[in-house]
């Protein structure tokens, strides 16, 4: 018989994951008003909003990946690797294999479905801790991204080329530049897939049977089992859903970066959780939100811009900050909810 | 039709069957398919030579040597990397980070600034100690996080994963500085006249320690008491923040420990380098010991074997001219194999797989 | 032999755990309309039995006939059980405390692969509300107290137009008034045709509400009864296959008497509070006392006694031991006292699931020696085997889990460790909950035998007959407040009612 705040309007209005959106929505843009007023310069220009989403297009396809294994209360620390091998094995493809774009999205999203199949199969029906297997995905996709080779080289593929440098104009936004001129701010097509992306897990998640079971399995997966959702078949699906993600941000990357590197994308699984965490998602599981993800990668974004249009040392101003901001949310975060859910002392 | 048992190969069964129970079953299990593996493979993988080092001393040398040498800092993580996890059901990835802080306190105290100094502007104690006092410090912020502010320990310990490495390069204002004090490069390496390199007799004194604490203390019942139940160990008067936090802190000690012998090899630093992947190896140490990772029982032993046989495998890759860059990838697979073969519900299909061949080979139906 | 009204029948089922024959040759008929009990000590396997039924176990022989379907169902799978029309409301709540109230009643159920919200949230608003269940179907259910919880997942099961609905002791966590509910909701559902298994501990609720009951014992099948035509006192001793002469002093209500001296009392509270809401109350207990707490529901009696342990954080107050002044801020400080609290969850605050018979039983004494003052493996072994024998703990060996034993024997291990600590005053929350009538019996009279060794007890039970056998004063809690004490000729039943009603009419139990 313990003591628990009875139903009442307010406590139960908002759910954990709304609250927690709500409060990385309300930062981000106070953190980008502030930079706006207190630096002023670049944080005025539309564009450099806009390169926010074209630096990090890659990066908002894997968080938005790691939200939705997150939420089942599980990780894939894996992306990361993931992603370097997609672009090493697209750009072989491209200047040496003799394959074309086409050739190299389904390259990249074998690469991506497979990782996802065998990392689900473990997780899901073998009941392996997703840390480990996924920490042996990232070692696996590390050295096989060396093994296919291990110099970086810059693709000179011209239809790839082409792709890489379309830029999609928007229309009515943009600033004026020092000759009097409207200049539209533009976006890449990464960015495209990238919002496309968020809009269909957006609907996955809310709507889709499939995705409400991983919010079911992250609050309490026992209890998912007994209400008859196949607990094992969507924890597998997340985990399927991950690596093709994985696959697709992959080649979002390579769009943006058009080289193959051993050491590219190297820590983007730790920024994917950050992402994540600062935008709502526990890693505890059962609460998320994929607008909040949005919303975490920029936020991360806006901060290294911070950084270094402050003239501070990139590096390591960079990883301070950046520290620090995860570190804050964190206690946010465990002080809204323990207040909200009124926890034993 | 039955087969003639004697007593003795009843006793012997019945010791295997409680032996493959035993979770120290998988490291060891582990240690024997290497070992088999490379004595196929190359017999001379194992043998030892007595001969003169480079420093002109008589040591013994081989490749046994040098694994045992090169795994004492992964050992010796392994230990304070047990107790987090078991008492606090998550791990700390921030371990690599706070051991490049570690070796970089020491290289500040002893070179008091310079980057090359000729002699140590402090006693080698004097540094230790500093560097004992901050890695038990950053341990203590990791443990605050978790066990204070109930944050996730993998998410907690992201943060000095991210600024580790920086706040150790901050330290010794980015410079690099290099230690010419020969005795400073005992610890790393030989003790003039002793036949094995030091980190080794290093990390058996921690193996020991911690054997002996958990022998004539009730740490061991208490971590696993709040990593299984942290309420029932509460209303049972245990304190399981205090015990959580403590955890952190053992393995801040055991960073420096760590962090000292790593600076002491090459008597300098390279930030971004030093124990690099070292937190991956620590976990997985853990892990191919049986422990599991959500936390509760362990068995410290299981986990030390497990350190020592990740870096028999690193050892056998080399041996087998694996490049460094794809160790990752040999690794990766070798220890899917082993949690695959070692997770419950293999054991159990296998188990069921058994029964079912032993029912059809005799199909007398026992009475319920 | 087809009966048409026939709506479950279980033939021949067995189930075998390691070491362990939880089920053998068990039968089971269930008709259409009928309320049929399930009953048995710990240990019997009705819960095997249950699973087994809900697909979470499968057995390793029988069979399940549903309707007049000729062929054995199979149930490998909860949904496998879901797809047969067989619901189950389990003791556990088994929902999902992260999404609302609507969705969990709703979930996993539906064949699109769509959420329909607005139809979802009507359709749970008008079940809610013909329930009468203080909810919201947009509200969070972790948000909802334990109770409603309960209400809304048998609200689910209920909406689910199951041919049997199983009731997995559904009252263990309500009160008076949610009782009466649900006996509403299962009289309507029996009207409509719906089998019920209702499986519990409560005898009074059983001859309330049930048509058959049947009795199992040690995984075997004993036999089926018509309630009314089988006396308590028998259904017991069929539970326990004991004869009928020893059980004749469960009926009766046993006067413990106790005296009591000038002295000072042995624990006192003055304008005890904690941050668990309840009221700043006093209290007090003497020596060789029982005292008990009772209330309704979320009346405050475990608060009460969490406050007086120092479970909670103590928010006001004062307290004495033997009359001087002490201050318990922790577990620990009330245990260097010598005060023992035996929790009333006891899986989530009881046992350390993972952890021996010996470890669980030792632990309280252990932490009370520190961390450096080891009990040598030989005093452990001592103690361990001292109250297995005691307490008759049925377990392999003491170096077992604890979380393989059966409920009723973890419960025994806990109390053990309690003992063990040699408190000089002990709090037992709950210690009969779950419990086969054999060892309530049991606990009932140890507590009289410590209190008769000089310890003071606190007893706190949802059942009147438990806490009148053993008790000498009462106090009665209503709304987190104190609102009487009961001593003497006032231990009643029908005093204790209206104190705790307080100025209503107060209706009695069967």
């Amino acid at each position: 018989m313990k003591f628990l705040k009875n139903a009442n309007g307010r406590s139960g209005r908002l759910s954990d994951s709304n609250l927690l959106l709500v409060i990385t929505i309300a930062i981000f843009v106070v953190m980008y008003i502030c930079a706006m007023i207190f630096i002023g310069s670049g944080f005025t220009k539309v564009q450099t909003f806009f390169n926010i989403l074209n630096e990090n297009a890659a990066l908002i396809i894997l968080s938005c990946g790691m939200s939705l294994v997150m939420i089942t209360g599980g990780i894939d620390i894996s992306v990361g690797a993931v992603t370097a091998l997609v672009c090493m094995c697209c750009a072989m493809n491209l200047d040496y294999g003799g394959g074309n774009v086409v050739t190299s999205i389904l390259i990249a999203l074998g690469i991506g479905t497979a990782f996802g199949l065998v990392q689900g199969y473990l997780i899901a029906y073998l009941e392996i801790q997703p840390f480990i297997v996924t920490l042996a995905g990232m070692f696996f996709a590390k050295g096989m991204t060396t093994i296919v080779n291990a110099t970086q080289f810059n693709v000179e593929n011209e239809e790839f080329q082409a792709l890489k440098e379309i830029r999609v104009s928007l229309p009515g936004i943009g600033s004026t530049n020092k000759h009097g001129a409207f200049v539209p701010a533009y976006i890449e097509i990464g960015v495209i897939v990238a919002l496309l992306i968020v809009a269909i897990l957006f609907v996955f998640l809310k709507w889709g049977k499939t995705g409400r079971g991983f919010y079911a399995i992250g609050g309490n997966s026992q209890s998912a089992n007994m209400l008859g959702i196949n607990v094992k078949r969507t924890k597998f699906f997340a985990y399927l859903m991950c690596g093709v993600l994985a696959g697709i941000g992959g080649f979002v990357y390579f769009l943006h970066v058009g080289s193959g590197s051993p050491s590219h994308a190297s820590g983007a699984e730790m920024n994917a959780i950050a992402s994540s965490i600062i935008g709502g998602t526990m890693l505890s599981g059962g609460s998320g939100n994929i607008i909040g993800t949005l919303f975490g990668v920029i936020s991360l974004s806006t901060i290294k811009n911070i950084v270094s249009s402050l003239g501070l040392d990139d590096a390591w101003w960079t990883n301070i900050t950046v520290a620090a901001m995860i570190c804050l949310f964190l206690v946010i975060q465990s002080v809204v909810l323990s207040r909200k859910n009124k926890k034993k002392a | 039709m039955k087969t003639l048992e004697t007593a003795s190969g009843n006793k012997i069964l019945a010791f295997l069957k409680r032996a493959v129970k035993n979770q120290i079953f998988i490291p060891l299990a582990a240690l024997l398919i290497l070992v088999l593996f490379n004595l196929i493979a190359d017999p001379s993988f194992f043998a030892i030579k007595y001969a003169p080092n480079s420093a002109g001393d008589m040591a013994i040398s081989g490749n046994i040597i040098t694994i045992l040498d090169n795994a004492s800092e992964l050992a010796i993580l392994a230990i304070g990397m047990t107790l987090v996890t078991s008492a606090s059901g998550g791990q700390d990835i921030s371990v690599g980070a706070t051991i490049a802080v570690a070796g970089s306190v020491v290289l500040r105290v002893l070179c008091g600034g310079e980057v090359s100094p000729d002699t140590l502007h402090a006693p080698i104690i004097v540094a230790f100690l500093a560097c004992a006092v901050v890695s038990m410090l950053l341990g203590a912020f990791n443990g605050a996080l978790v066990a204070y502010f109930k944050i996730q320990p993998m998410v907690a310990t992201l943060i000095l994963f991210t600024a580790g490495r920086s706040i150790a390069a901050w330290i010794n204002n980015n410079q690099l500085p290099v230690i010419n004090d020969k005795s400073f490069g005992w610890f790393g390496n030989f003790i003039p006249g002793s036949p094995l390199p030091t980190p080794i007799y290093i990390a058996a004194i921690c193996i020991i320690i911690i054997a002996l604490v958990l022998r004539f203390t009730k740490l061991g019942l208490f971590t696993q008491a709040v990593g299984i139940n942290s309420e029932s160990s509460r209303l049972n008067g245990l304190n399981p923040a205090r015990i959580k936090f403590m955890a952190y802190v053992i393995l801040g000690l055991c960073v420096a420990v760590a962090g000292f012998i790593k600076v002491s090899r090459i008597s300098s630093i390279n930030y971004s380098v030093v124990a690099k992947d070292i937190e991956m190896d620590a976990i997985l140490a853990v892990a191919l010991g049986g422990n599991a990772l959500s936390g509760g029982k362990f068995n410290m032993a299981a986990s030390i074997i497990g350190a020592y046989v990740i870096q028999f495998l690193t050892t056998t890759l080399y041996k087998f001219q694996v490049a460094p860059t794809a160790l990752p990838a040999y690794k990766a697979v070798v220890v899917i194999i082993l949690v695959v073969l070692s997770a419950p519900v293999v054991r159990n299909k296998l188990k069921a797989f058994r029964k079912k061949l032993a029912s059809r080979r005799n199909p007398v139906k026992e009475a319920n | 032999m087809r009966d048409e009204n026939v709506v479950l029948r279980l033939e021949g089922i067995c189930k075998e755990f390691p070491g362990v024959k939880a089920l053998q040759n068990v039968e089971f008929t269930l008709r259409k309309g009928e309320i049929h009990a399930l009953m048995g000590e710990n240990g019997a396997g009705k819960s095997t039995l249950i699973k087994v039924l809900t697909g979470v176990y499968e057995k390793d022989g029988g069979d399940i006939y549903m309707s007049d379907n000729p062929e054995p169902v199979i149930i490998r799978s909860t949904q496998d059980a879901q797809k047969a029309g067989i619901s189950t409301v389990y003791q556990e709540i088994t929902l999902c405390p992260n999404l609302t109230v609507a969705e969990n009643m709703y979930i996993g159920r539906s064949k699109g692969a769509f959420t329909k919200w607005k139809k979802m949230y009507s359709q749970a608003g008008k079940l809610l509300e013909s329930l009468d269940i203080p909810a919201k179907p947009n509200q969070q259910l972790g948000s909802c107290s334990l109770a409603v919880q309960q209400m809304v997942a048998i609200a689910r099961a209920v909406d689910m137009d199951c041919k049997v609905l199983i009731l997995d002791e559904p009252t263990s966590s309500l009160d008076e008034q949610e009782v009466e509910k649900l006996f509403k909701l299962m009289l309507d559902l029996k009207s409509r045709g719906v089998g019920i298994i209702f499986v519990t501990h409560f005898l009074d609720q059983v001859y309330a509400v049930c048509d058959k009951i049947t009795v199992l014992r040690d995984g075997k099948f004993v036999g089926e009864y018509n309630a009314a035509e089988l006396p308590k006192v028998e259904l017991v001793s069929k539970m326990l296959g004991k004869d009928l002469n020893k059980l004749s002093d469960i009926d009766k209500p046993q006067q413990a008497e106790q005296e009591s001296d000038g002295e000072a009392p042995v624990f006192e509270a003055e304008g005890l509070v904690s941050n668990a809401g309840i009221a700043p109350f006093d209290f007090s207990i003497k020596k060789g006392e029982v005292n008990g707490f009772t209330g309704l529901l979320g009346s405050g009696r475990s608060e009460s006694v969490r406050a007086i342990f120092g479970a909670d954080s103590i928010t006001g107050g004062t307290v004495k031991m033997n009359g001087k002044a002490i201050r318990i801020k922790k577990p620990l400080d009330a245990m260097k006292h010598g005060i023992s609290y035996l929790p009333e969850d006891r899986k989530h605050d009881g046992i350390i699931g993972d952890l021996s018979v010996k470890d669980n039983i030792i632990l309280a004494l252990q932490v009370m020696r520190g961390m450096f003052r080891p009990i040598s493996k030989a005093d452990a072994a001592k103690y361990a085997d001292e109250y297995i024998k005691l307490l008759e703990i049925k377990t392999a060996s003491p170096d077992t889990p604890i979380k393989s034993l059966s409920g009723g024997n973890q419960q025994k291990v806990i109390l053990a460790r309690w003992l063990l600590a040699n408190p000089v005053y002990l709090i037992l929350d709950e210690p009969t909950r779950g419990i086969d009538v054999g060892t309530k019996l049991e606990i009932q009279k140890l507590v009289l035998k410590l209190a008769a060794e000089g310890k003071s007890v606190t007893f706190i039970s949802s059942e009147i007959d438990e806490m009148l056998n053993v008790c000498s004063r009462l106090i009665v809690m209503r709304d987190r407040k104190t609102a009487g004490e009961l001593t003497g000729s006032d231990l009643n039943q029908s005093k204790i009612m209206e104190t705790i009603a307080g100025g209503e009419k107060a209706h009695e139990n069967a």
